[in-house]
């Protein structure tokens, strides 16, 4: 992996560091020994053409792989220092640290007030009027409360896409999490739904670290801080975002950007 | 153009053919209702639903029937549907593709289509003789026995509908497995899981065969479940076989009132399920 000129490694206090990453889906090897820190507070952008291995490496941070059982890590991803790949740690509380948002909105069968509340209740103990309060801090905060405040009590289903996705991302940010995981977070949603998200994004990095796959370029760029491009399960170059787009060190990297592949 | 003709009267032949099917299928079904409603109706008297099924010759109602069905399959679903939605979880859920797993759904799909005739046989051996005499709670056990393998059927089978991102967007948040299925996946499958229970309940109301070698019949009103206990598929049974007409006219109606309660049972099972497609 090379890195672009304008990183300073260790300079950033780093909240996630991934350390000789192997991941297996059954026998086939779907990364290849990665090396790559999230720093604290900044966006972190994973990008590289599809199957390249994205999605995985997401994966692993906060283990949603373990729900399958033929899927496997090696290696270490230390969160604060601590490796959370080791046997006998507590998925929930880690889930509950590293939250996760995913591509096609997944709201719960319920009220779009409880999709939210229900995960507060879950690690607080709160008064409802407290559980309320929180409720519409998550809502304000994804930029979706004008549009629901009205409707609290229907079926979070009976929102729209952009929507959906908002009140996810609301969902995930009411348990306060540590670190925020996007995956293609906007590639079901209309350019104004996807400057949402994005504005939402980069108003999250001051109390959380994220990461965010994304296909779109200009999406990288727009709100990411670092930049860490792959290539068929390795990770070719990762970097400060603008030195990556306009000055890249690596042929393969800068053929993507500029859309020669992928 | 020839080419689109030729589809179009393709097209217009199948549709016929699907629409002739449809009535004759229907055409019975039709037939069926007819003659219970023609027969049946005029036996819709309150004395029916007040008097107890007659002897001979006399007139009466039937009131133990319907009071012995209603016990026995309510009964039979309470106890059966959270076996069977135990069971169904436990397929979806954790045993997914294990040995065990594989074993339980091969003798959960016998038991659902197993002849009923056999549940009855079968509870007879093992409850009504060591017993030593017919009771209703042997009805009972043979009703849930039928009970279960619908509900865990229809359990894992619409568990397995909730879709995988469902389930991952509730473990990202930190659920622990037990949460996701109570609180995830039993809400987003609620119509499909009551939809099964109704269908069990329609099937095993219709159920004459276990009950005659379980809960035989009584002539009189009887809740006491350690006693024989009427119900209406088996005096359907006994009085459509009889030369007496009066018997004859309660068979007819006591057919007519079940047929309607299935019906109606599956009525709202569509509703259910179709307010599931909505949301
Ligand atoms: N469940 C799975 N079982 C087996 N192989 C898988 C599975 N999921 C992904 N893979 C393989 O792992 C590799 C990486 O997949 P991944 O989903 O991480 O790619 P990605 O970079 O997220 O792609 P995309 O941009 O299309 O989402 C691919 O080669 C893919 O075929
Ligand atoms: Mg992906």
């Amino acid at each position: 992996m090379t890195s672009s000129n304008g990183t300073e490694p260790g300079s950033l206090p780093t909240k996630i560091t991934v350390k000789d990453l192997r991941f297996f889906y059954g026998d086939s090897l779907a990364l290849k020994t990665i090396n790559l820190s999230i720093y604290a507070n900044k966006v972190t952008a994973l990008i590289g053409p599809s199957g390249c291995g994205k999605s995985t490496l997401l994966r692993v941070m906060n283990r949603m792989y373990d729900l399958y059982p033929r899927q496997r890590a090696e290696g270490e991803v230390l969160l604060d220092g601590e490796n959370i790949l080791t046997p006998g740690q507590d998925l929930n509380l880690l889930r509950a640290r590293v939250g996760m948002v995913f591509q096609k909105p997944t709201p719960f069968p319920m009220s779009i007030y409880d999709n939210i509340a229900f995960g507060i209740k879950l690690y607080h103990k709160v008064s409802k009027s407290e559980l309320d309060g929180r409720v519409e801090t998550a809502l304000r905060g994804a930029a979706l409360w004008g549009e629901v405040k009205e409707k609290l009590q229907d079926s979070g289903l009976s929102l729209s896409g952009g929507q959906q996705q908002r009140l996810c991302i609301a969902r995930t940010v009411a348990i306060q999490p540590e670190v925020i995981l996007f995956d293609e977070p906007c590639s079901a949603l209309d350019p104004i739904s996807t400057a949402k998200v994005e504005e939402l994004i980069d108003e999250l990095t001051e109390k959380y670290t994220i990461a965010i796959v994304t296909h779109s370029m200009q999406q990288a760029a727009r709100v990411s801080s670092y930049t860490a491009f792959m290539y068929l399960g390795e990770l070719i170059e990762f970097g400060k975002t603008q030195t990556m787009f306009t000055a890249p060190e690596n042929r393969q990297t800068q053929d993507y950007i500029t859309g020669r592949f992928g | 153009m020839s080419l689109y003709d030729a589809r179009r009267r393709k097209n217009a032949f199948y549709v016929t053919l699907c629409y002739a099917a449809s009535a004759f299928g229907l055409a019975w079904l039709i037939w069926i209702l007819g003659a219970l409603i023609m027969k049946g109706a005029p036996g819709l008297v309150p004395a029916t639903f007040t008097e107890m099924t007659p002897a001979p010759g006399n007139t009466g109602g039937l009131l133990n029937a319907i009071v012995g069905s209603l016990i026995m399959t309510i009964v039979a679903v309470l106890v059966g549907t959270p076996i069977g939605m135990l069971a169904g979880t436990y397929l979806a859920e954790y045993g997914n593709r294990s040995k065990l797993a594989f074993v339980i759904r091969f003798i959960n799909d016998i038991l659902l289509s197993a002849p009923s005739i056999v549940i009855g046989l079968f509870v007879y051996q093992i409850v009504v003789a060591p017993m030593g005499h017919f009771s209703a709670i042997a009805g009972m056990v043979a009703l849930a026995i039928i009970v279960i393998p619908v509900v865990v059927r229809t359990t894992e089978d619409m568990l397995r509908l909730v879709p995988s991102q469902l389930r991952e967007a509730s473990a990202a948040l930190g659920l622990p497995k037990s949460m996701v299925i109570q609180k995830i996946a039993y809400k987003a499958a609620r119509a499909g899981l009551t939809t099964g229970v109704l269908l069990a309940i329609a099937r095993v109301s219709g159920e004459t065969a276990p009950l005659l070698f379980t809960a035989l019949n009584n002539q009189f009103y009887a809740t006491d479940l350690n006693a024989p206990m009427s119900s209406l598929p088996v005096v359907i049974f006994q009085f459509a076989l009889s030369p007496y007409a009066d018997w004859q006219q309660l068979a007819w109606t006591g057919a007519l009132i079940i047929t309607m309660t299935v019906l109606a049972l599956s009525i709202i099972a569509r509703v259910l399920g179709s307010q599931r497609k909505k949301s």
